[in-house]
């Protein structure tokens, strides 16, 4: 079997795997590094007896500070790996036919996933790491700063897994096999119909209506499409107040009214749909505006410390 | 009669100012050769001039250069501006044209030809360059009151459109439905009411793309704007004033009322002057290698009637037949393309007495040596030619490989090759020497080839593409049959047995047939009592059975298997329903000689024997796992069964942050050929639209620069020829090729991650993104990343949420897991 063959058979296998989730990358076998680190770390920790009293300082305080601030700054990195696509070429030959680099071919397809993984794990380690880094010393220093930032940040990045594990697939229930834009076509396929029936009615009735057809919205502010709480929703308003109307007796009226409040339901139940849909993509979204900004300022706090150790 | 004239009025009169005639005066004038130029109406370039306004003039072939000197230019651009520019190089070259000069005939030899005018006048020439075309006559109606007016002033019956725009709100009855009326209709539909008006139901003679187009336009809401009218099954009968009166074929009366009436109903061909010409034809006229008639010297045929409909090729021609005429005949414009292909090698092995070949030897080497081609005529060969490719190989050189995804055929003009029909031994050779072809079996199943292909000694191989062969297929039936009967050969000797007797396999091929299906149509059905065994060899089907009154999928099965043993071997009813899952070809083998076959050889019986245990024990496993059987439902019903790559996405895991979106942008001058979030999804598994590369690309079926091409590795991708026609767009059934400009260059990504700079990775759908785009918009679709490390869209995904995979394998280890 020639080099090429057995790099195709590899592509081949890989290829043929199924779906495998980040969190259990090649086997967990970034799981399997950080508890690696961790353990290194806490050995370390017990293993080289401090000169005075348990801190930061002395040659394992120094290589535990020391490895968890490259951590931090290789973590950090992710985020513009994860948006930089191709390093060597940035675009494709416009319709190019050079031949395929077969080496190439063999290479993980995952590449990205590799990484979150490793993200994932190693930033995690890093909360072993750096607290035994502190020796159990916090104060209100810049230091301890640096140290609760940093746990802001893996803490934000754990909601962030378990909101990777958990929506994405009720988000698929949710959605019963469907997309948005079908989901939203119904919708405004129901408004045009209630838009015609209406037209022939009293104003009571028409009212009614309307503050289904004006006032149903989906998403807003960020309040709104984390809790999906719609207060002044007018399609569930439309509908307690089509409740509430007296009995308009046998006859044409009532049916309309039937006829009305089954279209109200139909559409307050897609909306509801779509507002979980929007609200699921929201709670996967959020925490990325906690992990992120404090990201930078972790960094800058760790500067801080840094140049405090160092140079103060 | 009788008298000799001494002199004639012109030495060349050329008939006809489409392209060719054009070309041809516009020449002879620069030549200062006496000339003249008879154009029927009133205006040069009356096909042309007809088109509807606006309409693209396309140039193709791309390759095809223009003959050095030639005086027309031409380039892709509208009717308008080709019209002007021609009309303007008449002028500049004064080119002696005579408007509203009819032919009726044509008599007389080379050196004293005379053209009888309508009217009587006769003009005499030296030579006749005939370059009227197809399109000379359109037909008219003949039914009663087809030249009666609408009371508002002009003709109800009309036979052409110029401008579309000019007719606003009102009811248009358009008669016929090949192109013409088709893309009349379309035009028109947007601004008025429009009935198309068919005799049978359905639109045979159109270009897959129009027939898209159309139907599309007809299954709109009858409110929304661009909607047709279907007016099937009927017949026209009569014209009134804002009436058009049809029968339809069960007998009953349609009224329609419109103001207009459009009939696109074909042309007539001109075969009736021809005959006035003393040129006898059936089908195209016979010339030479210089377009002169074999039956008449001194007169040359040229542009569309002598098979030649391409603009290009007109032009040239023009240019070529005038100076054969004044004696200096050039070579065709394409032969240095041709002379590219021509090494010493290659010249030697067809003609040790020869240093060279013309374009024109080659092909009569050709046609002789590869039997194939030996019926065709030699413009035919030639116009594939500058696409084919001609390999000189040493003994031992790879023709391709076991696996490759090429598929184009090629025909041994000398020495011979070896297919490696066992991979285990290399050794173990089918031998094919000259005249004969191999690579049909990817030309059929649009699969990766079956096995590899050596020189045994030293070959010269031609290779014409797919999608020249297909084309040829259509318009020949005798090189259709005489691939397909060669293909049944190799397919039962490589999927079945590949050492068998000759007798038996002769009596195999004579008592088989070629069973084809669309998707979703039944080859077996549960409980029949037939027992024929189907060989799949093109598409691939689902193999089902009902249980509980449900239809539950037990196995898919691809092309290169066969299916329906079970019966022959138990002999009992059918089991199970055996559906299409693509377009899909099999070959039915006579029960009672496949028994035969599985007597004599005891090999092949193994091999099915244990392929039925398997089977069994398969069906077993998938009766309780209904849920597998439903997602290869699903899978197939999306279209599955026709891709070789295919982009899933397990929503389980998909986070929605649209990075693969992004990263194809990234690396696809900025726009996306994926929409993460269009399609459909089931059990979790979503089918973004995305292309999947179908063994039988749609998108290629008609693709008039012939840009589309499938590359080594599977790929289908568009080359850099796109004209940005978007008929592949319209034939894609999955919706994953879009017409696209590209966006603008933007900041780097630190500028944009630091200071904010331009609009962030992924495709600029701003509005102002979408806004300052450059250049023309071209098709643009996946190319599976050709070149890069895998496909971005895949490595880019954070929580390995999207995979590419072949359908096949897929289920295959889907079925296998569960």
């Amino acid at each position: 079997m020639s080099m090429s063959d057995t790099a195709a058979l590899a592509a081949t296998r890989g290829r043929l795997s199924r779906h495998v989730s980040f969190l259990a990358y090649d086997n967990f076998r970034y799981l399997k590094l950080a508890l690696a680190a961790v353990a290194g770390s806490i050995v370390l920790y017990v293993a080289v007896p401090p000169y005075g009293e348990r801190y930061g300082g002395g040659w394992a305080g120094y290589t535990l500070g020391t490895v968890g601030a490259l951590l931090i700054l290789w973590l950090t990195w992710f985020g513009y790996k994860k948006r930089t696509y191709d390093p060597e070429r940035k675009y494709l030959q416009p319709h190019g036919s050079g031949a395929p680099d077969s080496a190439h071919q063999a290479e993980d397809p995952s590449r990205l996933a590799r990484r979150l993984s490793a993200h994932v794990y190693l930033g995690l380690a890093l909360v072993v790491i750096a607290t035994l880094h502190t020796g159990f010393h916090f104060g209100w220093n810049v230091h301890t700063l640096a140290y609760a930032l940093m746990c802001l940040v893996i803490a934000s990045g754990v909601y962030g897994v378990v909101a990777y594990v958990r929506y994405p697939r009720q988000m698929t229930e949710n959605r019963q096999n469907m997309t948005m834009a079908q989901l939203q076509a119904q919708v405004v396929a129901i408004d045009a119909e209630l838009r015609r029936r209406v037209m022939p009615m009293d104003d009571a009735m028409a009212t009614i209506i309307r503050g289904s057809l004006d006032n149903t919205p989906i998403g807003g502010s960020m309040w709104r499409q984390v809790t999906g709480h719609y207060p002044d929703c007018g399609t569930v308003q439309a509908i307690a107040r089509l409740q509430a109307m007296p009995d308009a007796g046998p006859g044409a009226i009532d049916d309309t009214w039937r006829l009305l409040r089954t279209k109200l339901d139909e559409k307050a139940a897609l909306v509801f749909r779509l507002r979980r849909d929007v609200r699921f993509k929201a709670l996967m979204d959020i925490w990325l505006y906690v992990h992120v900004p404090l990201t930078f300022a972790l960094l800058a706090a760790l500067m801080a410390h840094i140049v405090s150790v160092f140079y103060l | 009669m009788g008298a000799v004239r001494l002199s004639t009025d012109f030495k060349i009169a050329i008939v006809g100012s489409g392209p060719a005639g054009l070309s041809a005066a516009a020449h002879a004038a620069t030549r200062g050769v006496s000339h003249v130029l008879l154009e029927r109406t009133d205006h040069i370039n009356d096909t042309i001039y007809k088109y509807q306004k606006r309409k693209l003039v396309m140039a193709t072939p791309v390759e095809l250069p223009a003959q050095q000197g030639l005086e027309l230019e031409f380039k892709e651009e509208s009717r308008e501006e080709v019209i002007d520019s021609w009309t303007k190089t008449a002028a500049d070259t004064k080119a002696n044209i005579r408007y509203r000069a009819e032919v009726n005939a044509i008599t007389g030899e080379q050196g004293n030809f005379q053209l009888a005018l309508v009217g009587g006048e006769a003009i005499t020439a030296e030579y006749v360059v005939l370059a009227i075309g197809v399109q000379g006559n359109l037909n008219q109606l003949t039914i009663p009151g087809a030249t009666i007016a609408h009371s508002s002033g002009h003709p109800m019956v009309q036979y052409q459109l110029d401008d579309p725009d000019a007719y606003e709100g009102e009811r248009i009855a358009v008669i016929g439905v090949g192109d013409a009326g088709i893309e009349n209709a379309l035009a028109l539909a947007t601004k008025n009411e429009i009935y198309l008006i068919n005799t049978g139901d359905e639109f045979p003679r159109a270009k897959p793309a129009n027939r898209a187009l159309i139907m599309a336009a007809i299954e709109k809401e009858a409110d929304q704007s661009g909607s047709i009218n279907h007016v099937k099954n009927v017949k026209t009968e009569e014209v009134h004033d804002g009436m058009l009166v049809l029968r339809g074929t069960d007998g009953a009366v349609v009224n329609v009322a419109c103001d207009r009436v459009i009939a696109r109903i074909g042309a007539q061909p001109p075969s009736r002057f021809l005959e006035r010409c003393n040129i006898k034809v059936s089908g195209l006229p016979p010339v030479s290698e210089t377009y002169e008639s074999t039956q008449i010297p001194g007169l040359y045929i040229i542009g569309a009637l002598g098979g030649y409909p391409l603009i290009k090729n007109c032009l040239n021609q023009g240019f070529e037949v005038v100076e054969c005429i004044l004696g200096n005949p050039v070579p065709p414009a394409d032969e240095p393309l041709i002379q590219k292909k021509l090494t010493p090698d290659i010249v030697r092995t067809l003609d040790p007495s020869k240093n060279a070949l013309t374009g024109a030897e080659l092909i009569e080497q050709i046609k002789a040596r590869a039997p194939m081609f030996s019926t065709l005529q030699p413009v035919q060969i030639r116009e594939f030619l500058i696409h084919a490719g001609l390999h000189y190989l040493q003994p031992g050189a790879v023709v391709f490989e076991r696996g490759d995804a090429t598929n184009s055929l090629y025909t041994v003009l000398a020495g011979e090759v070896g297919i490696q029909i066992n991979p285990q031994n290399p050794g173990d050779l089918v031998r094919l020497g000259p005249g004969h072809f191999f690579g049909e079996m990817g030309l059929i199943s649009g699969r990766k080839r079956t096995a590899t292909v050596v020189a045994t000694e030293p070959v010269l191989l031609f290779e014409v593409e797919r999608n020249t062969i297909l084309k040829l297929e259509r318009s020949e039936p005798a090189v259709k049959k005489t691939i397909e009967d060669a293909a049944v050969i190799r397919q039962i000797k490589t999927f079945l047995m590949p050492h068998v007797e000759d007798e038996l396999l002769r009596e195999v091929v004579a008592t088989s047939q070629i069973i084809s299906k669309e998707r979703n149509e039944v080859l077996i059905q549960e409980g029949a009592d037939d027992n024929a065994v189907y060989l799949i060899r093109k598409g691939s089907v689902t193999v089902s059975k009902r249980v509980g009154g449900k239809e539950v999928v037990l196995n898919y099965v691809a092309a290169g298997n066969y299916v329906g043993e079970m019966a022959l071997l138990t002999h009992q009813p059918r089991v199970a329903t055996v559906t299409a899952a693509s377009t899909t070809e099999a070959i039915a083998i006579d029960s009672a000689v496949f028994r035969k076959l599985l007597d004599r050889d005891p090999e092949l019986r193994r091999r099915v024997e244990d392929e039925y245990e398997k089977r069994i024990s398969d069906r077993e496993i998938m009766q309780r796992n209904a849920e597998a059987g439903d997602l290869i439902t699903f899978l197939v019903r999306e279209g599955m069964g026709e891709g070789t790559d295919v982009l899933l996405i397990d929503e389980s895991l998909c986070v929605r942050c649209d990075n693969c979106e992004k990263a194809c942008a990234e690396t696809h001058h900025g726009v996306s050929r994926l929409n993460r979030e269009a399609g459909p999804t089931f059990a979790m598994v979503h089918v973004p639209t995305s292309c999947r590369h179908c063994e039988d690309p749609h998108c290629m079926t008609d693709c008039p620069p012939d840009a589309i091409h499938r590359a080594a590795n599977g790929e289908v991708f568009i080359n850099d020829q796109c004209i940005g026609c978007g008929n592949c767009k319209n034939n894609c059934p999955y919706g994953v090729i879009q017409m696209a400009a590209m966006p603008e260059e933007k900041p780097s990504l630190l500028s944009w991650l630091f200071f904010g700079a331009g609009p962030g990775p992924g495709e600029d759908k701003s509005e102002y993104g979408m806004k300052h785009r450059k250049g023309s918009a071209h098709a643009v679709k996946c190319d599976m990343c050709k070149g890069l490390a895998g496909p971005a869209c895949v490595r880019a995904c954070p929580t390995g949420a999207a995979i590419r995979v072949n359908p096949a394998q897929f289920i295959e280890v889907m079925r296998n897991a569960r």
